[in-house]
């Protein structure tokens, strides 16, 4: 250890365990909310604790599933288009005004089902592709996004569907019952991935999928299910978008696929595969809030919003190489 | 070969480049301590050690790769501490590695001039760089034109090609690190006349080798490194080979092959019968018996490794049949032939056989863990710790490593330490080791003839390929010998001689 500190001597002791700590992006969250709060107004209050927690919940829901898939070193670029056409076909089953079970007692579990089996339906399309016909996941998820979206635009007329039964919408409006779902699956991937068989096998096949495959890892089938599980998350999370909106919006999420991807990366999840932890993507996912929602209320616009995020972003990235960095020399 | 070479050593003058006392430690360990020696202008200095033992780190250091933590080198009289690559290129230092940094889709002049191509008005001028890189080409006596594209030529032939660019930057020190392990033997015998060349117009060479014949024909100077130390220099004339070993080692090595106590039985584990695949191997046929370890040799290929992946399932075959304790195994993949007792160490450890980011704890348990999990599939982790210690325990893997440490960051006689701890760990009938000892040190090749002899013993059967054959005459109770996808040769035990083996390995001129 004495010679790893003489080379990093240039680092403050404090500073560098800091820098590694697996809770980082966690104490960067209070740190900004503290150096935040005298400038944004409003800031730190359980009103604005509620609209925060409100916009993070479906975001971290799809985060968590992306999360999976950056393990196995794929990437899902559909999952926003999913949540889009889950949104809209959930919302045209229960609708009120013109729904296909309009009044119906069961419209709302039927439009749940619905929006849970098409993120299902899609991921399984997406593994099928990846895993079977051995199209690069980039390519498989783009077309994907491409078909989706624009399909949910065609069958909607590109219009807004409201009327959504009360039932349905608290399921997102109520924070107490969202917050009980994200935390559920996200706490539930957590330990799927550091405890169990299976979540070895995620980091196996993203770390290296030839050597897993030659140590009886069977690399299709968990590559399959990854991109079922991620389409399936990105349907739950079309449910609490959904119900927190009110509507069904062939836009739905349209804007949020970087931050997703984003978050994730913030968290500590390697692009390369084989590297990341659920705990990160919450952490990720709460500091991005945080970023939009301090600038929104300083009155920025959405589009310089988008700036300041992006810059984000590649700073987390710069920390994260930094951070392997030391790392490697101190162990 | 076994010329001495004369000593032609003018010991007054100034070392080109000396150590003094170098340091320097990663994760906490010391991999060098006190490290000096010199090198001077006209002499071939071989440096060798055990894998781990320091060799590549002092290297990186002189190459400007990294920095040492304490002592310092002097180049020329002056100190000496490059902060990057370029800078000690730009010192005199031409770095030639294992795995050649050659950009294969580039021609030989665009590979010389890769550093600085000559220009005129702004662009690069084609006449010019075709001009000085024939000439050079001449002197390293390579006969392609400067336009070959590199992945043309052969291993041998890119060797020289890297010679010929250390010559262009004018290098004054020239240090090759195993650079004959892809050779054939005629390039081999073209590269050594080349490296006696470049000594006698006065370039110093660092020649790192697990070759100690070859650094004793070629070298004037030795150092011998052992965990990071220095524990033998001088001129080459006080060295012989055994006392290399033995100061490399650290122990006098006084029977290299164990002998193994127990004896294969009669009964058949596993049965091929007629495996073809077009392309790969032909109507191969064998038994393999409980507790016999049966060789295959041949040459590069001959069909070894793609017998072996059929074998495993991991490529298929058109016709025949392989049976373990008399199930057939033909449908099966990889997956399910492993639940059987099956366990494959392939070739290529970094491609195919480790996890090289995750950690040592991580790959040892990734095969077996299906065992130690409940009925949520939640793995037990008391378990899985206490199944680490003890395969760590049984491949005496080094104790310097952490159950939490990357592999990557282990030597490779550790490394393939690690890759058989995974699979003795599931506890495997029928054990396919593709070069098992491949690019590891002495000290580790003991080590895995050990753990082979123990599998036998426990009543496994062992599939043993090597390209080394005295290997497999030490090792295996019978040999076959492979030659354009078929079985040319079995060989029974007390008829084994390298001759019949190499013939049987040529026969048919092929590849000669």
């Amino acid at each position: 250890m004495a010679i790893g500190m003489r080379v990093d001597g240039w680092l403050p002791g404090w500073l560098k365990r800091g820098v590694l700590s697996d809770h980082l992006i966690l104490w960067l969250s209070v740190a900004y909310v503290l150096g935040m709060a005298p400038w944004a107004t409003g800031f730190v209050s359980v009103s604005n604790a509620q609209t925060i927690l409100a916009y993070l919940l479906p975001v971290l829901v799809v985060s968590v599933g992306l999360t999976l898939v950056l393990i196995i070193g794929g990437i899902d670029l559909s999952v926003t288009s999913i949540i889009a056409l889950a949104s809209v076909l959930g919302a045209k089953v229960m609708s009120g005004e013109d729904g296909w079970m309009a009044g119906n007692a069961l419209a709302v579990p039927v439009g749940v089902l619905v929006m849970l089996a098409v993120g299902l339906g899609l991921g399984a399309v997406n593994g099928f592709t990846v895993a079977v016909c051995r199209i690069p996941a980039f390519i498989a998820t783009l077309t994907t996004m491409m078909f989706v979206s624009g399909f949910a635009i065609w069958v909607t007329l590109s219009r807004k569907i409201g009327g959504l039964p009360a039932g349905f919408v608290m399921l997102g409006q109520n924070l107490w019952v969202a917050t009980v779902m994200a935390v559920a699956v996200t706490w539930l991937a957590h330990g799927f991935l550091s405890r169990t068989l299976y979540g070895r096998w995620f980091y196996a096949v993203g770390q290296n999928a030839r050597a897993a495959l030659v140590s009886g890892v069977p690399v299709g089938r968990v590559t399959f299910w990854t991109y079922v599980a991620s389409g399936g998350f990105a349907g739950l999370s079309a449910i609490l978008f959904t119900a927190g909106l009110e509507t069904g919006n062939p836009e739905m999420a349209r804007d949020n696929l970087l931050d997703v991807v984003g978050a994730v990366v913030i968290g500590g999840t390697s692009l390369y595969g084989g590297r990341g932890r659920v705990l990160g993507t919450v952490f990720g996912v709460l500091f991005l809030a945080l970023v939009d929602n301090s600038l929104n209320l300083v009155g920025l616009t959405f589009y310089t919003i988008t700036m300041v995020k992006g810059g984000v972003i590649l700073g987390a990235a710069l920390l994260d190489t930094a951070r392997t960095r030391i790392l490697a020399r101190t162990g | 070969m076994d010329e001495n070479p004369p000593m032609r050593v003018d010991r007054l003058t100034e070392p080109l480049l000396a150590f003094r006392r170098i340091d320097k430690g990663f994760f906490g360990v010391k991999v060098l301590e006190g490290v000096s020696f010199e090198v001077h202008a006209g002499c071939a200095l071989g440096l060798v050690g055990e894998n781990g033992a320091g060799k590549s780190t002092l290297m990186n250091i002189v190459g400007g790769n990294l920095c040492a933590d304490a002592g310092e080198m002097r180049w020329n009289g002056g100190r000496y501490s490059p902060r990057s690559p370029r800078e000690a290129e730009r010192a005199g230092v031409a770095f030639i590695h294992q795995e050649l940094n050659l950009f294969q889709n580039l021609t030989i002049a665009e590979n010389l001039f890769i550093g600085g191509f000559p220009r005129r008005l702004g662009l690069i001028d084609r006449r010019a760089m075709g001009e000085r890189a024939r000439a050079v080409l001449r002197e390293v006596r390579l006969e392609h034109g400067p336009d070959t594209p590199v992945e043309r030529l052969s291993a041998g032939e890119r060797q020289l090609v890297e010679i010929a660019k250390a010559m262009m930057g004018e290098a004054r020190l020239i240090i090759l690190d195993e650079p004959t392990t892809s050779l054939t033997t005629r390039e081999t015998g073209r590269l050594f006349e080349m490296v006696r060349q470049l000594r006698e117009r006065g370039l110093a060479l660092i020649y790192i080798s697990h070759n100690l014949e070859q650094v004793r024909a070629l070298c004037d100077d030795l150092v011998i490194l052992r965990d990071g130390q220095v524990v033998g220099s001088g001129a080459m004339s006080g060295f012989t080979l055994d006392r290399m070993v033995s100061l490399m080692v650290g122990r006098e090595i006084t029977q290299f092959f164990p002998t193994r106590t127990s004896r294969p039985s009669t009964e058949v584990l596993l049965e091929v019968r007629g495996v073809s695949q077009p392309g790969m191997v032909r109507a191969v046929t064998f038994e393999l018996h409980r507790g016999e370890v049966l060789g295959i040799s041949g040459l590069m290929g001959s069909g070894r490794s793609e017998l072996a992946r059929i074998l495993f399932g991991l490529d298929d075959c058109s016709a025949g049949e392989i049976r373990l304790a008399g199930e057939c195994l033909n449908p099966l993949p990889p997956r399910e032939r492993i639940a059987r007792g099956m366990a494959f160490l392939t070739e290529d450890r970094r491609a195919d056989g480790l996890c090289l980011e995750a950690s040592v704890g991580d790959n040892i348990t990734l095969v077996a863990l299906g065992r130690m999990v409940g009925r949520t599939k939640a793995v037990r982790r008391e378990e899985a710790q206490a199944a680490v210690r003890r395969m760590r325990e049984a491949v005496r893997l080094t104790p310097g490593a952490r159950d939490g440490q990357p592999v990557k960051t282990l030597s490779g006689g550790n490394q393939q330490k690690v890759v058989l701890a995974k699979w003795i760990l599931n506890e495997p009938k029928v054990f396919i080791l593709d070069e098992p000892t491949r690019g590891i040190d002495v000290g580790a090749k003991c080590e895995v003839y050990r753990l082979i002899n123990e599998l036998a013993g426990r009543g496994a059967g062992v599939l043993m390929i090597s390209s080394e054959v005295e290997e497999l005459i030490g090792m295996c109770d019978r040999i076959l010998v492979m030659n354009r996808g078929a079985i040319g040769d079995s060989i029974e035990p007390g008829q084994f001689d390298r001759e019949r083996i190499l013939r049987s390995a040529l026969h048919s001129g092929v590849l000669a």
